[in-house]
């Protein structure tokens, strides 16, 4: 058994790329040893800026002796076939042996593979692994035509037993494998001789090189939560921020800034904004007034003077970059404060295209106004106020903020809208009518918000369905199959009902509205078979009429998907399609339709009875509970007549002689098949 | 590994700092060219990059290159932000192992002490549309500031670099602005302050950042400059077509930089026209690409020279 030790040390790896970096590492080379027949008992990688770093343990020594047996042609077979299994099994006729079988006589092979040394496997492995290694985008230099994330510059690859380490010998391109690496670029640059996995990483560590990205994070987050606490502040939780900064650092060392008083009173966003995408910094909050009072940023090293040179350089260009985030805010807020106002900016706005044929952002917002003011008594909403949020949700798009930072669309708009004297619920839509911007994204639920969240993917959809640029397999450049979504989520979420073919009419767009239906009708399966609805029972209450209200849609088929679960639901749909069945080659045959309901008094058996009376019963639930959109009562009232309907199919024989009897029994039949299909198109469900 | 030099003192001035960037970069061998005599937006336009970064030649220059980006004017009102500003340009092809070792070294030269600062290597990707170029890379940060780009071309004119160049590019004014402490870049000392007269940056500056403001955003005649763009366009066009073979001389002789200087002029109308904000998003993206035919041309021309590698028709 031997231990595997290798480290591939470059120039800085993007931060971004390294954690799927060493997942890649990994599973290269793990899975090329396995191939090989070289098992392990565990193996782990490791990411830091600068080096790629994988550990296998429990490693055999050698691969296996492996002995194949290759079933060959008869042993009087043609010469030629005889030959080409020689061939193809690398051996000669003296090789073979011949066999008595149940077949007769048959040629076997013995094919042996003598074991292989580790090194020499994993020497092969590396190398391919060098050279065809998945990064994202990688580049070559100098001379040479390697390709690598960055300059390669060395190649780390030892095996470890217990009598000692030895280099496993491979060249890639000019570089030698070694039992050297290097520790920190500035702290300890020199080189360190390693002989296992323990010794690499402590000597790292005393290198200032934290080798394991999760160690770093967590003294990140440890170090920066602990200062901002000391402080009564807290630190602004991000996930992703903090993956990245550790990408950035072999020596994580937490440094805690000021903000200068002049950018206090920026709108937390757009410090928070700032810092992160510009300087990488952390916000730390005062938890008592939510307000960004401080920094943490995390330089890669200790120096003399505890960072305090670093902190003031980072202060500085910190200053610099709120200097511009203060000068936009002030100008904007002068714009919008303005006797003007906003209108200055949805002006502006005819000058920026929206799509070439579908006009500028200027038009677009004009046919958002009309249709947020049409949606308006749907949605729950004052008209007026849902006209005029429309009007300027879209007008922060010309402010200097949001040039400057694209991600603060909408969000200034609410700023600014309110700087503007404009009602909360106007300014919230500026906000909210982006929303939701994925699967798991809140929906509005504002009146004024849904208004305009729902005519900006209305138009979006009609708009580019009027003009042909529907979304095809995987190519969705428009992101129309994220408004449909949006327009699902907000209708279903907010309980609406909202007209589909009605709204498309009123767009301004010439969209085809059955076909655009269609695609929501599609859109809103995917969404119900998540939730576990199935497709069938979508396609039994598309069928159905107004099937445009998405919401009524919803409900009807989680009704019927509920009671489809149930044993009598399930039991009562087969009583239906027999039913069907049989009415359908009843009337195949002839030019009737069995629809006028039957009568009891041609009834014979009591179980024929029976089916009347529950008809009856059921009908008299059904009817008023489907008026009111009650479709739980309706489909548990369909169910309960499973008994009484089974009863009935086990008791009489629906073809006797008596013609009276047996189209009564027919008819009888087809009431069952009405009041069915009043709730659902039972036809189209499967099974 | 190069060995370091160290110089602890501090510079003082704007100038010192470009002066012990030439030292340096001379001292490590490469030819210290001067500014290219055109308008142009950065460094990297400068032939002693673009073009010889192509081709198989070995090459290593450096140079100050002033550089021009209208849209960026401010009147010398702005603590950061010119119209007409400074950069220096180091090229080395091929890319040296220690190149990153290197520029560590410029910056101590220009009085960045190693052990007090916060130097970082952090991801960019640079691509210039106009050039047809792009490679990979990163800025370097100093404490959070971004000094300079460190990029290996991967791409020129819509070739392959074999071999890759690396290339540094650093921005003077804001890097001197961070050595010297100053808030301002008006108020940076050019020369040595305590020098008989001594110069700030505005002195300098100052009058023609106002003056050529002005100009930029609203006196320049846009339909002189777009005829001078259609003129340059064409000239860099009929100078490629020329045959290869000069009558007079009865040499071969491939005009890549006259035609190149064409494109160069072209692309700096495009950014005037831009300043003076006649040029609509849609015209933009079509401007940029008769920019990059152009320099795609010069850039086919050159590797038809001998600084480009050619090396005698095969046929």
């Amino acid at each position: 058994m031997a231990d595997l030790l290798i480290e591939l040390f470059s120039e800085e790896i993007p931060a971004r790329m390294q954690a799927r970096a060493a997942d890649d590492l990994k599973k290269l080379m793990t899975d090329g040893m396995v191939e090989a027949g070289l098992t392990y008992a565990s193996a782990a990688a490791f990411a830091t800026p600068r080096r790629l770093c994988l550990t296998v343990e429990g490693l055999l020594d050698a691969s296996p002796r492996t002995v194949e047996e290759r079933k060959g042609p008869k042993a009087d077979a043609p010469e030629k076939a005889i030959e080409g299994f020689l061939r193809g099994a690398g051996l000669t006729r003296d090789d073979l042996e011949e066999r008595d079988t149940p077949k007769g006589k048959i040629l076997f092979a013995k094919i042996t593979k003598e074991g292989r040394p580790a090194a020499e496997i994993i020497a092969e492995v590396l190398e391919q692994t060098i050279r065809n290694f998945p990064w994202p985008k990688s580049m070559r230099w100098g001379s040479g035509s390697l390709k690598w994330v960055r300059p390669l510059q060395s190649i780390l690859c030892i095996l470890s037993r217990e009598d000692g380490a030895e280099v496993v010998p491979l060249e890639v391109e000019g570089f030698a494998s070694g039992n050297v690496t290097y520790g920190h670029r500035f702290l300890a640059p020199d080189a360190i001789t390693v002989s296992s996995f323990d010794d690499y990483a402590a000597k790292l560590k005393r290198a200032f090189v934290v080798l394991d990205p999760a160690e770093r994070r967590d003294a990140i987050w440890n170090d920066a939560t602990n200062m901002a606490f000391a402080s009564g502040l807290e630190v602004v939780e991000d996930a992703g921020l903090l993956a990245e900064v550790a990408g950035l650092v072999e020596w994580p060392v937490v440094l805690m800034g000021r903000i200068g008083d002049d950018f206090l009173d920026l709108p937390p966003e757009v410090l928070q904004t700032s810092m992160k995408e510009h300087q990488k910094f952390f916000s730390v909050r005062n938890p008592k007034t939510g307000r960004i009072e401080k920094f943490v940023t995390v330089a890669n090293r200790t120096t003399a003077d505890d960072g305090a040179t670093i902190l003031a350089g980072n202060e500085k260009v910190l200053s610099a970059r709120l200097a511009d985030a203060k000068f936009f805010w002030d100008n904007d807020l002068r714009v919008a404060k303005s006797d003007e106002g906003m209108a200055a900016w949805v002006e502006n706005l005819q000058n920026v295209t929206f799509h070439n044929k579908l006009g500028t952002q200027a038009e677009l917002i004009e046919r958002m106004a009309v249709l947020a003011r049409e949606l308006a008594p749907m949605v729950g909403a004052d008209a007026d106020e849902a006209e005029q949020a429309a009007r300027i949700a879209k007008a922060d798009l010309s402010s200097e903020m949001v040039y400057e930072f694209p991600e603060l669309q909408g969000l200034m708009g609410r700023y600014y809208a309110i700087a503007a004297g404009m009602s909360e619920e106007v300014a919230a839509a500026s906000e909210e009518h982006y929303a939701p911007l994925g699967p798991s994204d809140d929906v509005p639920t504002a009146p004024v918000s849904i208004a305009v969240a729902l005519a900006e993917k209305i138009d979006k959809l009609t708009g580019f369905w009027a003009i042909d640029e529907k979304p095809t397999g995987s190519k969705d450049p428009f992101a129309l199959r994220r408004a449909a979504l949006g327009f699902i989520r907000t209708s279903l979420e907010n309980d609406l009902a909202i007209p589909v073919r009605e709204v498309v009419g009123s767009s301004a767009h010439a969209a085809d509205a059955e076909d655009l239906l269609a695609f929501l009708h599609d859109r809103l399966k995917v969404y119900l078979k998540d939730q576990g609805i199935r497709h069938d029972i979508i396609d039994a209450c598309i069928a159905m009429p107004n099937n445009d209200d998405l919401t009524l849609l919803v409900k009807r088929a989680r009704a019927l998907s509920d009671t489809l679960k149930t044993d009598d639901g399930e039991n009562l749909l087969q009583a239906f399609k027999r039913a069907n069945n049989i009415l359908s080659q009843a009337e195949a045959g002839s030019n009737i339709e069995y629809s006028h309901g039957g009568d009891i008094k041609y009834a014979e058996e009591d179980v024929e009875r029976a089916l009347f009376k529950a008809l009856d019963a059921a009908e008299a639930v059904i009817a008023p509970a489907m008026q009111s959109q009650d479709f739980v009562t309706a489909m548990s009232a369909m169910a309960s007549l499973r008994p009484t309907l089974d009863a009935f199919f086990e008791g009489v024989q629906i073809n006797t002689d008596n013609d009276i009897v047996r189209r009564n029994r027919l008819n009888l039949l087809g009431r069952i098949r009405t009041l069915c299909a009043s709730v659902a198109d039972l036809t189209k469900i499967d099974g | 590994m190069a060995k370091v030099e160290f110089m602890s003192q501090t510079p003082r001035s704007f100038q010192e700092i470009i002066l012990r960037l030439q030292s340096y970069w001379a001292r490590q061998g490469c030819a210290i060219l001067q500014p290219y005599d055109m308008e142009v937006g950065a460094g990297t336009f400068h032939p002693a990059t673009t073009l010889r970064s192509l081709g198989d030649q070995h090459w290593a220059a450096a140079y100050v290159q002033p550089s021009r980006r209208p849209t960026d004017g401010r009147y010398g009102e702005n603590p950061n932000r010119l119209q007409h500003y400074y950069q220096y340009q180091a090229l080395i092809k091929p890319s040296p192992p220690n190149l990153q070792e290197l520029y560590l070294g410029s910056l101590e030269a220009i009085g960045v002490d190693m052990d007090l600062h916060d130097i970082r290597f952090v991801e960019d990707d640079w691509e210039s549309p106009t050039l047809g170029a792009w490679g990979l890379g990163w800025e370097v940060w100093c404490d959070g500031m971004e000094v300079s780009q460190f990029t290996y071309f991967q791409q020129v004119g819509g070739h392959d670099c074999h071999p890759v160049s690396g290339e540094l590019t650093y921005g003077l004014e804001r890097l001197a602005m961070y050595i010297l402490g100053v808030d301002h870049v008006m108020d940076m000392p050019f020369n040595d302050p305590d020098a008989p007269i001594p110069l700030s940056y505005g002195d300098v500056f100052k009058q023609t950042e106002e003056e050529y403001a002005r100009w930029n955003f609203d006196v320049a005649n846009t339909e002189v400059l777009l005829r001078h763009f259609e003129e340059a366009e064409a000239e860099c066009k009929a100078i490629i077509e020329q045959e290869h073979m000069d009558p007079k001389t009865g040499k071969r002789i491939v005009m890549a930089h006259p035609a190149y200087d064409q494109a160069i002029k072209a692309s700096h109308m495009f950014n005037l026209l831009d300043a003076r904000g006649v040029i609509s998003v849609t015209e933009r993206q079509a401007y940029i690409g008769r920019v990059r035919a152009l320099t795609k041309m010069c850039a086919d021309a050159f590797v038809q020279t001998a600084a480009g590698g050619w090396t005698g028709d095969a046929a």
